[in-house]
């Protein structure tokens, strides 16, 4: 079990790349799954040095409908910036909206950005304070911009109940 | 023309229809900030169905096991946001002026103090 644990220090990680590079290849030709195997063990053991631990995925379920549903936004945002980028822009209400976060670790706070820049008219601009070394304070605002902004305590809401809450239950921080 | 092909047609003309409306936000939209909402949403969107097209053509169509498509969504996926946010920093560190009418631009020059974590 040792030995596993020494070859194999993040087996997600080296599953992931084994399947990435036979889907990149698109075959399961001998060779592909040599060169794969040699991948998922050697990868994983270089970069070892430059990872910060993250949060483990507690609840499968949950994230997998956590994906669903910001498919299923992502093709609602594009219907409604479509809309706007379509009219005249003096109807655009641009504006800057600081969301407080509930979340710090690094992991799922990148997924919570990145998901909002993706869905209804928003672009994740900053998380402040800056992270610049270890004993920087906790992340506590997310800046947004927001193309269409029409009401401010709502749209903060709406994210923290629908994309921070589940994140906060998937990884149960 | 069988009903897979009007799928596979309908996905590449909403597709391109998506790309070049977020191309259009790009040219048409008053200032850096909100310039940056069409090409991270509509352009991810317009390339998800391209790549879905391409996906049911292949292995539906022409018979043959092909899953490189779903690598393309994933890159993009995680990709079009990281770089959305690298932009949006670097316009906010260089104090570009948004469009007159943007609320809460107080939130620009705050964000040197909330940086420090005051």
């Amino acid at each position: 079990m040792n030995f596993i644990n020494t070859l194999l220090p993040t087996p997600a990680r080296s599953l992931l790349l084994f399947v990435v590079w036979l889907l990149l290849n698109n075959s399961v030709a001998p060779i592909h799954l040599i060169v794969a195997a040699v991948l998922a063990v050697l990868i994983p053991q270089l970069t070892a040095p430059f990872r910060d631990p993250q949060p483990p995925i507690r609840r499968w379920g949950l994230a997998l409908r956590y994906i669903g549903r910001v498919l299923l936004d992502i093709v609602l945002a594009n219907l409604q910036v479509i809309k706007l980028v379509l009219g005249p822009n003096k109807n655009l209400r641009p504006g800057f909206v600081l969301v407080p976060l509930a979340i710090t670790e690094a992991l799922p706070l990148t997924i919570l950005a990145g998901t909002v820049s993706l869905t209804p008219g928003t672009v994740s601009a900053e998380i402040l304070p800056y992270q610049l070394h270890e004993n920087s304070a906790k992340p506590k605002f997310l800046l947004l911009h927001v193309l269409d902004l029409q009401n401010e305590a709502e749209l903060i809401a709406s994210i923290k109940q629908r994309y921070e809450q589940p994140l906060k239950e998937i990884f149960q921080c | 023309m069988t009903w897979l092909e009007w799928i596979i047609a309908l996905l590449v003309i909403a597709g391109t229809l998506f790309v070049l409306l977020g191309s259009v936000a790009l040219i048409k939209l008053p200032d850096f900030y909100t310039r940056l909402h069409g090409p991270t949403k509509a352009t991810t969107l317009g390339l998800g169905s391209l790549v879905l097209a391409s996906m049911v053509f292949f292995n539906f169509i022409e018979q043959q096991l092909n899953l490189q498509q779903l690598l393309i969504a994933l890159f993009l996926f995680i990709s079009a946001p990281v770089t959305a946010y690298m932009l949006i920093k670097a316009g906010l560190h260089q104090k570009l002026a948004p469009t007159a009418g943007t609320q809460q631009q107080e939130l620009m020059k705050q964000r040197d103090k909330l940086a420090k974590g005051e």
